[in-house]
């Protein structure tokens, strides 16, 4: 009888958004306060943390991806006005911008065409499928922007985002100390070298180390989604 | 107070970016194009309003959470993770380390650069 009647329950809650947005608010709740006992060791970084959580629970409870973004939906939404909200970071680094904008732009414009060429060539030569390679080709993208460049140029949006995520967490965990390896010591290029690699969480870990950082992160991150938007479809269009 | 006006002020922005990007057909997202307008106002402003700062602030300072959602979507991917996880794997770890060196090395070249140029000039 109890079965039965949590089964009801359950039922009745798998289709309100209710349950998706609050697993999602709990994992990451309990995720963060993992990563912060932990010193802030990168591996375990809350969002591959809570994303590890969700999947085991929704595979266990046998809930469909759909079903849980009825919930997710209302969070992922947020990630529009938060793209907007980067104006705001960007304005603030304005005077030093003015300086060096100039090489700013050339260095993301070059660094987009860069890295759209060879994620799309590095997963042709290794035999990834067509529908991969696009899914691939906005990967060091912000999420919203890679998902709509992903979709017009006929990859799958949904596993662009995964592979944006994973780019995200592999730049912020290995950039650092390759940039430090290569000897880049001014915080200003660090920046804008993890905002583009590595979008908003190369931009989270930048703040942890310097304001400075952070900002040229953002900025890079920002200024990159703009290009990519223009050159991600133009460069699908001559690679064929 | 505060944040519900700045979070409606980015709302408006993103509203004013797709409109913009869906009449004129063009390639970029709405959210970047209603980042960009909230930037020229910004430029024109001169400063950033508070109500605005503060709702930035809040929705930056948990990034990674809204990222969440669109992760778990790697859930209906297994399939396709699984076949090709060495080409996935391979290419995101290889490009990535390329375009960070790359950029790194383009922007300290050209600053290095252009600020040889203009102590020249002056």
């Amino acid at each position: 009888m109890f079965n039965s009647d949590a089964t009801t329950i359950w039922v009745y809650l798998s289709a309100s958004p209710l349950t998706g947005i609050t697993i999602t608010l709990v994992a990451y709740g309990l995720a963060d306060r993992l990563y912060t006992r932990a010193d802030r060791n990168q591996l375990l970084n809350p969002l591959v943390v809570s994303v590890a959580l969700l999947i085991v629970f929704l595979m266990a409870t046998d809930t469909s991806y759909e079903a849980y973004f009825e919930g997710g939906q209302f969070v992922h939404f947020l990630l529009g006005p938060a793209t907007v909200a980067l104006a705001v970071p960007l304005y603030e680094q304005i005077s030093r911008l003015r300086k060096i904008w100039l090489s700013v732009s050339i260095s993301l414009a070059l660094g987009v065409t860069v890295s759209t060429v060879c994620s799309i060539a590095i997963a042709r030569l290794l035999g990834a499928s067509a529908q991969t390679q696009l899914s691939i080709a906005p990967k060091s993208v912000t999420t919203p922007v890679a998902m709509a460049i992903s979709k017009q140029i006929g990859g799958l949006p949904s596993l662009t985002a995964v592979l944006v995520v994973i780019t995200g967490i592999f730049g912020s965990i290995v950039g650092l100390r390759l940039l430090r390896l290569i000897g880049i010591r001014d915080d200003s290029v660090k920046g804008i070298a993890m905002g583009l690699t590595a979008h908003g969480l190369g931009t989270a870990s930048s703040l942890q180390v310097s304001a400075e950082m952070g900002a040229f992160s953002g900025l890079a991150m920002a200024l990159s989604a703009l290009f990519a938007s223009v050159l991600v479809p133009w460069i699908v269009g001559l690679l064929g | 107070m505060n944040f519900l006006n700045g979070i409606t002020v980015l709302l408006l922005y993103e509203l004013a970016g797709e409109v913009t990007t869906a009449f004129l057909q063009l390639p970029v997202p709405g959210p970047v194009m209603g980042m960009t307008f909230l930037f020229l106002t910004l430029l024109l402003r001169h400063k950033t309003p508070t109500s605005v700062g503060t709702a930035s602030s809040a929705l930056l300072g948990h990034f990674s959470l809204l990222f969440v959602p669109a992760g778990v979507g790697l859930i209906d991917h297994l399939d396709r993770v699984a076949n090709e996880w060495l080409p996935i794997g391979l290419t995101l770890m290889l490009s990535s380390t390329i375009a960070m060196v790359f950029t790194a090395a383009t922007m300290s070249a050209t600053t290095a650069l252009l600020s040889k140029r203009s102590a020249k000039n002056v």
